[in-house]
């Protein structure tokens, strides 16, 4: 095969495909073929008969709602402070100095050890699960903004000093359209890391979302529905990520043009 | 009363890790009368951009100054309109709004703004460009909006670093034409920085050849070839004349920078 040679989009499409074909093929093999014990990894049938028992007996749609709105709120909670720090940090060397250090270490802290000491303060109700992705994302929202803002292109900047620019239009009028389009893909990306947040605080302690579910039929050796439970996170992942890549490519065309 | 005058400036870089410090630019003092079109020529390398960034105000001299009608510069303005050799045009706003860019940081109400943008989009030829967004044009369409750009805020002085080096040949050409025809119909004082010979003599009232790094002005020269000017100028005798007495000069530059580099 040629190096870097792209692949037309019809065979793209089929060879993605095949491979969910492959995978789920195996598993079945391996499950319906009697090649592991069922108390530990249920086939795929059986995971889906448990998945529509799931939905339509215990109204796992509401687990599902939850969670997303846990991680839509963590994750809106977090962008509205992150975001204005992360640009004063890039525009403003001194900002920075004061504050990248401290980032930097915090960023380093898990938010899953948090868990205990969130708990602590805010119970265990809606705000401890909002604030374990916070506390996830926010630090890491911050480092990646500033990074990208503190390297706007020092042309564009000189063209509008040029053109009259007043240091504050420079930050309104510059930097920030600059960087939109890769805040937005920033953004993009911590999203799908505040969904692994979301189960992880739903494990411990909680009595509803998808993480409990999980939790909950670990302890009925209900594999079905702990595969389900994960499933069903990857798939709305996915479609958080379609939505919000569209959404960008709506919101900044001129990136794309 | 001069326009622009540049008294004794000269520019010395840090030394890198601990070296010599680097002088880009012995001190040079340079009159430009209003209206006229100055081109700069120099080898590569040779601190004429730097000169022109100084004038801008991008960057400050190391010893001298700039007076621009007796004022000093001290640091970037609208009053210096300025077109890099880089697309600068701003990818997120559409030909017309970066056009509009300096009248709007002025705070320009967008009636005002429209009349004016319209004028400029047709001066530099870009009718049915309007909304488009930099990244749709070809380089040449750039620089034009980018020539715009720095007209439609109407500065006393228009400062061009090599606006037309990344450009093809026949696009160059064609950028010289529509320049130099603008320059004709409004009269602006302009400061164009350029190594190639022909482009310098062509736009050019007066040349100022600059030496190799560190750069100071080796000849001043005066173009007084009629205006208007066509294409056809570049084969004629005089123009011919004037280019190789230039680049005799230049050559002499060129190979001291080669033998240093």
């Amino acid at each position: 095969m040629r190096p870097l040679q792209p692949v037309p989009p019809g065979i793209r499409t089929v060879l993605g495909i095949s491979f969910f074909v492959l995978f789920v093929a195996f598993w079945a093999w391996i499950t319906l073929g009697g090649h592991v014990n069922r108390i530990f990894l249920a086939d795929p049938l059986s995971m889906l008969r448990d998945g529509w028992r799931l939905l339509v007996e215990d109204r796992f749609w509401l687990d599902i709602l939850i969670t997303i709105w846990r991680v839509f709120g963590g994750f809106l909670l977090a962008s509205v402070v992150a975001v204005p720090i992360g640009i004063a940090m890039g525009a403003w060397k001194p900002v920075e100095a004061f504050l990248e250090p401290f980032v930097s270490f915090a960023r380093y802290l898990p938010a899953s050890a948090f868990i205990p000491l969130l708990i602590l303060w805010a119970g265990i109700g809606e705000l401890e699960k909002l604030l374990v992705i916070f506390v996830g994302s926010v630090f890491q929202i911050i480092l990646i903004i500033a990074v990208k803002v503190g390297s706007t292109r020092r042309d564009l900047v000189e063209a509008a000093y040029t053109l009259g620019s007043t240091n504050n239009g420079i930050v309104r009028r510059v930097i920030m359209p600059a960087n939109a389009p890769e805040i937005a893909e920033t953004l993009r990306l911590v999203l799908g890391w505040a969904w692994t947040y979301v189960i992880v605080a739903e494990l411990i302690g909680s009595s509803s979302g998808i993480g409990y579910m999980i939790i909950n039929s670990q302890s009925r050796l209900a594999t079905g529905q702990i595969i389900f439970g994960i499933i069903v996170i990857g798939l709305i992942g996915l479609l958080s990520d379609f939505a919000f890549k569209a959404f960008n490519r709506w919101l900044f065309p001129w990136s794309l043009a | 009363m001069s326009k622009l005058l540049i008294e004794g400036v000269s520019r010395t870089f840090a030394g890198v890790r601990g070296g010599e410090p680097v002088k880009a630019l012995m001190p040079i003092d340079l009159a430009v009368a209003a209206n006229d079109f100055i081109t700069i020529l120099g080898p590569s390398g040779c601190g004429k951009s730097t000169l022109l960034r100084i004038v801008a105000g991008l960057e400050a001299p190391s010893e001298g100054r700039v007076l621009l009608d007796g004022k000093a510069v001290t640091r970037p303005g609208p009053d210096r309109g300025m077109v890099f050799q880089s697309y600068t045009l701003f990818p997120w706003l559409t030909v017309a709004e970066n056009i509009a860019f300096g009248l709007r940081e002025r705070g320009m109400p967008e009636e005002e703004r429209d009349g004016i943008v319209a004028s400029y989009v047709d001066l530099v030829g870009l009718k049915g460009f309007e909304n488009h967004w930099p990244k749709q044009l070809s380089g040449g369409m750039q620089q034009r909006t980018a020539i715009a750009r720095a007209l439609a805020n109407d500065p006393e002085i228009l400062l061009l670093d090599e606006p037309f080096g990344a450009l093809d040949n026949q696009t160059r050409g064609l950028m010289q034409e529509l320049l130099l025809g603008i320059w004709e119909r409004r009269k602006k004082t302009v400061l164009f920085v350029t190594h190639d010979i022909e482009e310098a003599i062509f736009m050019a009232s007066r040349v100022i050849v600059m030496t190799a790094r560190p750069g100071r002005i080796k000849s001043d020269v005066a173009v007084d070839l009629p205006h208007p000017r066509h294409y056809t100028l570049k084969t004629s005798p005089e123009f011919s004349a004037l280019k190789a007495r230039l680049t005799e000069d230049i050559r002499v530059e060129a190979m001291r920078t080669a033998q240093t580099a």
